[in-house]
């Protein structure tokens, strides 16, 4: 029972608490550059979170397989990162193979996955927090479903900022972080949800 | 191309914080204070100049295909270096920057670089613009950190500058300071431009 009330806390802060991009600022390159429309942002989300689930297994299998039975910790980042983005070459050919229209949808998002702090630091923070391989994935899931949150509602307010009345200084880059801002106050909200 | 130009080409005219907005997972989470700013700079600086020079070097050996793969490898043994000689000699910072340390593998800014100049310009080029990007970051975070920790803690550097009667925003040095800080500085940038620009038209 203990065991399961924790997965539930994991999943829970790695949703809301600690969110990916609101209190653990990983992820903002995408949530900055694809939350222009509702849609693509969804897209993103969606090709993140498949992307990170698969990561989270195949880094935890690489850390406690190989890199610990060899005594090669140190060559962690550069193991995991070579991962990804095999992964992600994977992933896009496989994708383009089975549907093409999912493929079209993805397209440009894809290959940028690999240069998302996210995925990278999800994988280094499951091995830092200890997690067995449950707790990993539940971890990468939940924290991906937290960015894909948090780039919807921010695309969400973004479609609306565009036909808004701006001054002219705080057009584009300036606006768009302010409101992260504001969003990031209301994730902070949620900090005293778990101890 | 002149040296200097390339350097201040880094430095101002393509801040990479302020004009491209590249690499901003870092600069926004460990600007907390002025200290980690500049402690977060300088080991990014040092990774971009390092890794512009040796793939400078090899670009004429990387095929094409497989030059993304081959350049993160670079910069990823160059990110492992400096994270062993920041828990050897500062750890304090080493923790501090924690999670943020590895992850320059990820940062944007390296592998634009690398891409954009390294593949088709010169070791010493390379070099000097590797040194420039990563001053001009080094700069945009030590600035960011300055106003973040004055605003939060009342202090820069540690030293307590507001004295006693002032009452730190603690929302500056929490995660929406960041977003504000930033966006507020972006804007006041776009601002001085406007100006710069509507007096070179008066002259025209």
């Amino acid at each position: 029972m203990e065991y399961v009330s924790k997965i539930f806390l994991i999943l829970l802060s790695s949703i809301l608490v600690n969110n990916f991009i609101m209190s653990r600022f990983l992820g903002i390159c995408p949530f900055l550059g694809v939350s222009k429309r509702v849609s693509t942002a969804v897209g993103m989300g969606a090709a993140v979170t498949f992307v990170i689930a698969m990561a989270s297994l195949i880094t935890y299998l690489a850390h406690y397989f190989i890199l610990v039975p060899l005594k090669i910790e140190y060559m962690q980042t550069l193991a995991f990162i070579l991962i990804i983005a095999a992964l992600v070459q994977f992933v896009e050919m496989v994708i383009q193979k089975t549907s093409p229209s999912l493929y079209q949808a993805l397209g440009v998002y894809l290959p940028l996955i690999t240069t998302n702090c996210a995925v990278l630091g999800v994988a280094i923070l499951n091995i830092e927090e200890k997690y067995d391989l449950l707790q990993t994935l539940v971890n990468g899931i939940g924290g991906a479903l937290g960015f894909t949150l948090a780039i919807v509602l921010f695309a969400g307010i973004r479609e609306r900022l565009e036909s808004a009345d701006i001054p002219e200084p705080f057009k584009g880059f300036p606006i768009a972080m302010i409101t992260a801002g504001l969003m990031s106050v209301a994730f902070l909200g949620f900090q005293g949800l778990i101890k | 191309m002149k040296v200097k130009d390339i350097l201040f080409n880094g430095i101002i005219k393509e801040n990479p914080t302020f004009r491209l907005v590249l690499g901003m997972c870092p600069t926004l989470a460990v600007t907390t204070a002025a200290v980690n700013g500049v402690a977060m700079g300088l080991a990014v600086t040092f990774v971009l100049a390092a890794s512009n020079l040796v793939i400078s070097l090899l670009r004429k050996f990387i095929p094409d295909k497989v030059r993304i793969p081959a350049f993160v490898t670079i910069i990823a043994a160059f990110v492992t270096i400096v994270g062993m000689l920041m828990e050897a000699f500062v750890p304090d910072l080493f923790k501090a920057l924690g999670l943020f340390i590895p992850l320059i593998v990820v940062n944007c800014i390296i592998l634009a670089r690398a891409e954009a100049f390294a593949s088709k310009n010169s070791a010493f080029h390379s070099l000097i613009d590797g040194i420039g990007m990563g001053l001009g970051f080094t700069i945009a975070l030590t600035v960011l950190g300055t106003i973040r920790e004055l605003l939060g803690a009342g202090s820069v550097f540690g030293i307590s500058l507001l004295g006693q009667a002032y009452e730190p925003a603690i929302i500056m040095i929490l995660p929406p300071g960041a977003f504000i800080t930033l966006g507020t500085l972006l804007a006041l940038l776009n601002k001085l431009d406007q100006k710069r620009q509507q007096k070179h038209g008066e002259k025209a």
